[in-house]
């Protein structure tokens, strides 16, 4: 599916953000913010939620830590138990460093791999861009125009992107996720 | 908008934007190879070629090939293996631990390093893999419902856990570098002009537009996986050195050695750092980003590691003489003044001397002097893990035992060989990706730019004279 988009671009970010806080006090729903780099104060500019990712991350060390201890508590005590110069087979303490191992590996490849999830990365995708110079120096606040998004609405995000110092505001259309 | 003192020197010089950044950044990899690039790679692409065919050569006809003999029965194997993993863990503490520490200047250097990581890491994995003499049956060290019982591996044996230290680490260290590098080949990918380039780095950067959301995303990403890797690259030479700590070889049994190994392991990675890093700045023309200052806070850490290797040193040899052990005071004795006294003296002048002489302000903002004094404790760590594996073995319990270890042209030829490897390998990353994390370096502009910083100094004093004077370059 198609989606109309209006695009401003700035090329201070400190003039953006002002932009953005601007707009969203005068109930515009900005649709995102595409920049070259993470800008501080963002977030908050935009209002978005915090990231769940750490949670993520921690759900998956704990797994895999649960994992690890009890697969070797389990191969070496029941499945397996093999008399290694008479140490105990549940030889906790020697099992520490790989259960750390277990731990880091899991919550790393797990929440990188949610991280790619969740943003629709993956390999070979290849996304309509923008505009070109927003992984450079542009930094673009962008706008979707919807079917019930009036004319008078339109021409309030023109002039606001125009009196908070975009250098340029134009039209787009791309599929929904651009 | 954050401000940083006047009196602290900027990490980016020149009248930079962010246009500029880019363009300086990517015009390495958008020009065409020079003349020296294609002859060095060649080099190193056929060192790399005769290792890898040394190692088949070494699969072939058996691990007899190599000067092992039963009293020394890890030599270059395991010291090349050692060696590597430590240069291996500046790259990580560059980008974890100093990004923890909110050292803005990890910025210029962190992705080579990462980078340098990965490679050194799969030059250090090759040792051991090899040493095992029956490469084919190397999944047996994994845990697999097999038919042998099933026997599962001993998770109690530090080599087990070395396994999984070092391929949790490999993997992780891939896994930070690579989504730090998503972003940064966006950027190659939108100013690529040839639609094959476009398209690999298309494909190579998963679609990344520097939306907001995935913005955020990536720094609680960023964030977390530099927190777990900081314990980890502890872990990982922690655990290395546990090959040698849990034994009963007098000289390897001693609970000095993790935090001696990692101290030594970062001192040898920022030295392999500064060699690529002070080559690669000129060749690509990046002064004006990797600056002395970056170069005096690289020294300033080998200078810390230097010490408290030298300090282990030091400790080490007291402490065998103070347990009243006769083998202990043996061991040490022996490798002072035994049949490899060159090691042992080489290693004390390149690792404990030599590495001092940074407290002079003026050698360590000399580009000459640290390429130089780079090289000298890449040497020193390398003679430190052969005085350790070679020297504590080769004169056994039993005196009818005692050998001497030399290596053969096929070991040689195998370290060679992961050198080659190692520097095309980084050769190719830094023509082919940006080496300098160029959207990092733009979050700093605004507060470390050379222009900001002056223009922001002019900007205080003209409206507060208060602020005192402003120091410049």
């Amino acid at each position: 599916m198609r989606n109309k988009f209006l695009v401003g671009l700035y090329s201070d970010e400190d003039k953006m953000i002002d932009g953005v806080k601007a707009m969203r006090e005068s109930h515009l729903e900005v649709y995102d913010v595409v920049s070259p780099f993470a800008v501080h104060g963002l977030d908050d500019a935009l209002g978005l939620n915090e990231s769940r990712l750490h949670i993520t991350g921690f759900i998956y060390g704990f797994s895999g830590l649960a994992i690890a201890l009890s697969f070797m508590t389990w191969s070496f005590t029941s499945d397996w138990p093999l008399n290694f110069g008479g140490k105990p087979h549940f030889s906790f303490p020697a099992f520490i460093p790989i259960l750390f191992e277990f731990t880091v590996l899991s919550a790393s490849i797990g929440m990188t791999l949610t991280f790619l999830l969740r943003s629709g990365l993956y390999p070979g995708r290849i996304r309509e861009t923008l505009d070109e110079r927003t992984t450079d120096d542009k930094f673009a606040v962008v706008f979707r125009i919807s079917k019930k998004t009036t004319e008078e609405e339109i021409g309030k995000m023109k002039e606001m992107l125009q009196s908070s110092g975009a250098e340029e505001i134009k039209e787009r259309e791309l599929s929904r996720h651009y | 908008m954050h401000a940083e003192s006047a009196v602290r020197a900027p990490l980016i010089y020149g009248n930079k934007n962010y246009h500029q950044i880019t363009e300086d950044i990517c015009r390495p990899i958008e020009s065409k190879p020079t003349r020296l690039f294609m002859i060095t790679i060649t080099f190193t692409a056929l060192l790399m070629t005769w290792g890898l065919f040394m190692i088949g050569w070494t699969v072939w006809f058996g691990i007899g090939e190599w000067g092992l003999n039963r009293t020394v029965d890890w030599g270059w194997d395991i010291t090349n293996f050692v060696w590597w993993i430590g240069i291996g863990h500046a790259g990580t503490l560059i980008s974890a631990i100093l990004l923890l520490f909110r050292q803005k200047w990890r910025m210029a250097i962190n992705r080579a390093a990462e980078a340098m990581t990965i490679f050194a890491v799969i030059c250090a994995g090759l040792f051991p893999i090899f040493h095992m003499g029956r490469v084919w049956l190397i999944f047996y060290n994994l845990p697999y419902p097999n038919t042998r019982g099933p026997v599962w591996p001993n998770y109690n044996s530090p080599l087990m856990w070395d396994v999984f230290a070092i391929s949790t680490y490999f993997t992780v260290s891939l896994l930070f570098w690579y989504t730090g590098l998503i972003p940064d080949l966006a950027t190659v990918r939108d100013r690529a002009k040839k639609k094959l380039s476009k398209f690999i780095y298309g494909v190579l950067s998963f679609g990344w537009t520097g939306s907001a959301k995935h913005w955020q995303r990536h720094e609680a990403l960023s964030l977390v996986l530099a927190g777990i890797s900081t314990p980890l690259v502890l872990s990982v030479h922690t655990i290395v050195s546990f090959d040698f700590a849990t034994s009963v070889i007098p000289g390897w049994h001693t609970t000095i050695f993790p935090p001696y190994f990692v101290a030594g392991a970062i001192f040898s990675g920022f030295a392999m750092v500064l060699t690529l890093m002070l080559v690669a700045r000129k060749v690509m023309n990046l002064q004006e980003y990797i600056t002395l200052e970056h170069i005096e806070s690289m020294n300033k850490i080998i200078v810390l590691t230097g010490s408290i290797v030298g300090s282990a040193y030091i400790t080490e040899l007291f402490v065998a003489w103070y347990s009243g052990n006769i083998y202990e005071q043996y061991a040490f004795s022996n490798r002072a003044l035994g049949p490899y006294w060159w090691a042992y003296w080489g290693m004390m002048t390149c690792n404990v001397i030599s590495p001092q002489l940074f407290w002079v302000r003026s050698l360590r903002r000399s580009v000459w002097f640290t390429f130089f004094m780079s090289i000298i404790i890449n040497c020193g760590m390398w003679f430190e893990r052969f005085v350790i594996i070679v020297t504590s073995i080769h004169r056994d319990f039993l005196p009818s035992a005692w050998s001497y270890y030399t290596p053969t042209y096929v070991e040689i030829s195998i370290f060679a060989g992961t050198v080659g490897l190692f520097l095309t390998a980084f050769m190719l990353f830094a023509k082919t990706m940006p080496v300098i994390a160029m959207a990092e370096t733009k979050h700093i502009l605004r507060i470390s730019g050379d222009a900001q910083k002056k223009a922001a100094a002019a900007h205080a004093h003209s409206h507060n004279d208060l602020s005192g004077t402003t120091q410049g370059h």
